[in-house]
C-alpha cells in the first residue's frame, strides 16, 4: 500500500509547523520571553505527523511531557497552544498548564503529561472506554524510550494484552532518556522486544521517514482495532537538548550533525517532489507555517492573563 | 427499619448505582468471581457481568490509572484498591493526574477509588494503615470515610454520580457491623458532616472506625452525667466546618478521634480549622487529640490493640476533658 498525496501534504503541513512553532520557542526562551522550561520536539516530527495522519476521527492520543508536536499533529489550535506557553488565559488550560500540560480531551488529546510514564494508564482507561462504548477507536499511547522503563508501562501494557484493549503503543525511541543513552537503560536492543512478554506484536520502524510511519500506523490500526495492543517503535533523534537548559555534555558534536543530516522534513519533501509536488507547493507549505507562528505569538501576547487560582479545582454538578 | 451489614450497604449501593447508569462498572482484583476479599462484591459479576465487574491482574498503578483515562473518556469506573496500604502504587495517578485534570483542563473525572482500611484484623504493618490524611491534602480530591451501614450506602451512590475523583475509605473492622438501611433508595450528600449523638458538655469529632467506640463511650459517660455530642465529619475533604464549628462553640470542649496515626492526621487538620473559628474564644480546654500511635501497626493481637485508642482509653480522655 502507499501513501496516497493528500496525506503527503498534511504530513508536511504538520511537520512545518511542528518546526516553526518549536524553533519559535527556542528563541523567546532564548530572548527570556517564556516563564518556566519546554522540551522541543525538533528532529522527530515524522513520528507525530505520520501517526496522526494516520488516524481516524474519533481516535484518541495521550502526549508527553516533549508532546507540542503530537498535539499539532492531532490538530490543537496552535493560537491556543502560543498563549499557554505564554501563561495567558486564552491558552488550552487557561495558563494553568503550560508546555507539559496541553490537552484537548473533547477532541481525544488527552494531554501532554508532566510525569514521564503518566499516559500510560490514562491511554489504557481510554481505550477501555472506547471499547465498553463500541466505538471503533483507537488510542495512541506516546512514549519514550526512557518512559518504557517505568513500570506504569509494564502495568499498561500487561492491562491492554489482558483486556484486548485497542491500544497503539508508539514508542518515539530518540536514543536518550534524559542524559541516559538508552543502550545504557536496557539489556534489550529494541523496545518493540518487549512487546512479547505481553504477548502482542511489536515493531522497530525508522521514525524520521514520515510516510513510512504512516502506512504501519494505517496497518496497525486496523490490528488494533481487530486483535487488541500493538507496539510501534519509531527510531528517531532528538536534535535539541532534552530541555532548555541542557548543554549537551553526555553527546557529541558529531552526532547531532550526523542525525541532522537525517532530517525528516527535507526527507519527505524529497518524496513528495518525485510524487509530483512543485518546490513552489512544498515552500509555500513552509511559509504558511511560520506565518501561523507569528500569529500565534501575537495572539498569544495580546491575550489577558488568568484572574483567580481557585476555580476548577471541583467540578460543579454531576449525575442526578 | 430492617439492618443490614456495612458491607451488604456497600454492595447495595454499587449494584442500584450499576442497575440506573450504565456507564458505571467496577474494576479491582478478585471482585469479580471471588466476589472481593471482604465479599463486597459477591454477586456482582453474576447480575452485571464481566464488562461492568472487571477482575484486574495485580496492577495498583494501571487500576488507578485505566480508572482515570476511562472516567475522562466519559465512563463512571468504581475502582477497587484491595487494602488502601497498596494505594501507594496507584499515587502517581490519583494525584498528578485524576486530581489535575478538572483544574488544568475542565475535564471531569467521575472515579471512584473504593479501598479498605484499618488495623484489628492482624494482617501488620502493611495491610492496616488510615491514610486518609495523605489524599485530604491533594486539591482535586474528595475523600469520603462513612463509619455506619446508612452513611456508607448514602454516601458512596453519592461518590459515585459526583463527577470529581472520590477516595471512598471503607474500614475493613466495620464490614461486619449492623446498622438500619431503609428499603426505599436514598443519597447522602458529600460534604455534609452528621450529629451523631447531641450533647452539651464536650464536643467529640470522630470518623471511620472508631466513631462506634466513641458513641459507645459517650453513652457510658452518660451515666456518669457527662453529655458527649459527637459529630461525624463522613466527607474529609470538602469538611463541613459549621456544624463542627457550632457545636464547639456550645460544648467549649472538643476532643478529636481517629485511627490513623497522631502526627499530621487529619485531626490536626480539624483541631485547627476550630482554632482559627469564632469557636476559639468559647473553648475552655484546649482541643485534644485521642489518635493511632505514631508506629506502624505491629502483628500481635494486645500490641495490634493497643495501636489505636480503646473504649477506655476514649472515656479516660472524655472525663479528663471535662474536669479541666
Amino acid at each position: 500500500m502507499s501513501i496516497g498525496k493528500e496525506s503527503m501534504a498534511a504530513m508536511l503541513v504538520s511537520m512545518c509547523r511542528i518546526r516553526k512553532f518549536e524553533e519559535k520557542l527556542s528563541e523567546l526562551f532564548a530572548a527570556g520571553m517564556l516563564h518556566g522550561t519546554t522540551h522541543l520536539y525538533i528532529g522527530e516530527e515524522a513520528v507525530a505527523a505520520g501517526v496522526c495522519t494516520a488516524l481516524a476521527q474519533g481516535d484518541m492520543i495521550t502526549s508527553t511531557h516533549r508532546g507540542h508536536g503530537h498535539c499539532i499533529a492531532h490538530g490543537m489550535d496552535m493560537n491556543a497552544m502560543m498563549a499557554e506557553m505564554f501563561g495567558r488565559a486564552t491558552g488550552i488550560a487557561g495558563g494553568r498548564g503550560g508546555s507539559m500540560h496541553m490537552a484537548d480531551i473533547a477532541h481525544g488529546n488527552l494531554g501532554t503529561n508532566g510525569i514521564v510514564g503518566g499516559g500510560h494508564g490514562l491511554a489504557v482507561g481510554a481505550a477501555l472506554a472506547a471499547k465498553m462504548k463500541k466505538q471503533d477507536h483507537i488510542v495512541v499511547c506516546f512514549f519514550g524510550d526512557g518512559a518504557s522503563n517505568e513500570g506504569s508501562f509494564h502495568e499498561a501494557a500487561n492491562l491492554a494484552a489482558v483486556w484486548e484493549l485497542p491500544v497503539l503503543f508508539v514508542c518515539e525511541n530518540n536514543g536518550y532518556g534524559f542524559s541516559m543513552a538508552a543502550c545504557n537503560a536496557m539489556r534489550v536492543e529494541h523496545i518493540a522486544q518487549r512487546a512479547e512478554s505481553y504477548g502482542f506484536p511489536g515493531k522497530t520502524i525508522d521514525g524520521n521517514d514520515a510516510a513510512r510511519v504512516y502506512e504501519e500506523t494505517v496497518a496497525a490500526r486496523e490490528y488494533v482495532l481487530a486483535n487488541g495492543p500493538m507496539l510501534l517503535e519509531c527510531l528517531t533523534y532528538r536534535i535539541s537538548g532534552h530541555s532548555k537548559s541542557d548543554k549537551n555534555a553526555y553527546r557529541t558534536q558529531e552526532e547531532i550533525e550526523a542525525w541532522r543530516c537525517k532530517d525528516p522534513i527535507p526527507f519527505l519533501k524529497v518524496m513528495m517532489l518525485e510524487s509530483g509536488f512543485t518546490r513552489h507547493e512544498l515552500d509555500a507549505v513552509e511559509a504558511e507555517a511560520a506565518q501561523a507562528v507569528e500569529e500565534a505569538v501575537k495572539f498569544a501576547q495580546d491575550s489577558p492573563y488568568p484572574q483567580g487560582i481557585t476555580q476548577g479545582v471541583y467540578a460543579e454538578g454531576g449525575r442526578a | 427499619m430492617r439492618t443490614i451489614t456495612f458491607a451488604q450497604a456497600v454492595r447495595e449501593a454499587l449494584a442500584e448505582e450499576m442497575r440506573r447508569d450504565d456507564s458505571v462498572f467496577l474494576m479491582g482484583e478478585d471482585i469479580g468471581i471471588y466476589g472481593g476479599t471482604f465479599g463486597v462484591t459477591q454477586g456482582l459479576l453474576a447480575e452485571f457481568g464481566p464488562e461492568r465487574v472487571r477482575d484486574t491482574t495485580i496492577t495498583e498503578a494501571a487500576i488507578a490509572g485505566a480508572a482515570t483515562g476511562a472516567a475522562a473518556a466519559g465512563m463512571r469506573p468504581v475502582a477497587e484498591i484491595m487494602f488502601s496500604d497498596f494505594i501507594t502504587i496507584s499515587m502517581d495517578s490519583l494525584v498528578n493526574q485524576a486530581a489535575k485534570l478538572h483544574y488544568m483542563f475542565g475535564t471531569k473525572v467521575p472515579l471512584v477509588v473504593r479501598t479498605a482500611g484499618g488495623s484489628g484484623t492482624g494482617a501488620a504493618c502493611q495491610h492496616s494503615q488510615s491514610l486518609e490524611a495523605w489524599f485530604c491534602h491533594v486539591p482535586g480530591l474528595k475523600v469520603v470515610m462513612p463509619s455506619t451501614p446508612y452513611d456508607a450506602k448514602g454516601l458512596l451512590k453519592a461518590a459515585i454520580r459526583d463527577d470529581n475523583p472520590v477516595i471512598f475509605f471503607e474500614t475493613k473492622r466495620l464490614y461486619d457491623i449492623e446498622g438500619e438501611v431503609p428499603e426505599e433508595e436514598y443519597v447522602l450528600p458529600l460534604g455534609k458532616a452528621d450529629i451523631k449523638r447531641p450533647g452539651s458538655d464536650v464536643t467529640l469529632v470522630c470518623y471511620g472506625g472508631m466513631a462506634p467506640r466513641c458513641l459507645e463511650a459517650a453513652e457510658a459517660l452518660a451515666t456518669e452525667g457527662i453529655s458527649v455530642e459527637v459529630v461525624d465529619p463522613r466527607t474529609l475533604t470538602p469538611l463541613d466546618t459549621e456544624p463542627i464549628i457550632a457545636s464547639a462553640k456550645k460544648t467549649g470542649r472538643v476532643l478529636i478521634i481517629h485511627e490513623a496515626c497522631k502526627t499530621a492526621g487529619f485531626g490536626a487538620e480539624i483541631s485547627a480549622a476550630i482554632a482559627e473559628s469564632e469557636a476559639f474564644a468559647h473553648l475552655k480546654a484546649p482541643i485534644m487529640r485521642l489518635c493511632g500511635a505514631d508506629t506502624p501497626i505491629p502483628f500481635s493481637p494486645e500490641l495490634e490493640r493497643s495501636a489505636v485508642p480503646a473504649r477506655k482509653d476514649i472515656e479516660q480522655a472524655l472525663r479528663r476533658i471535662v474536669q479541666q
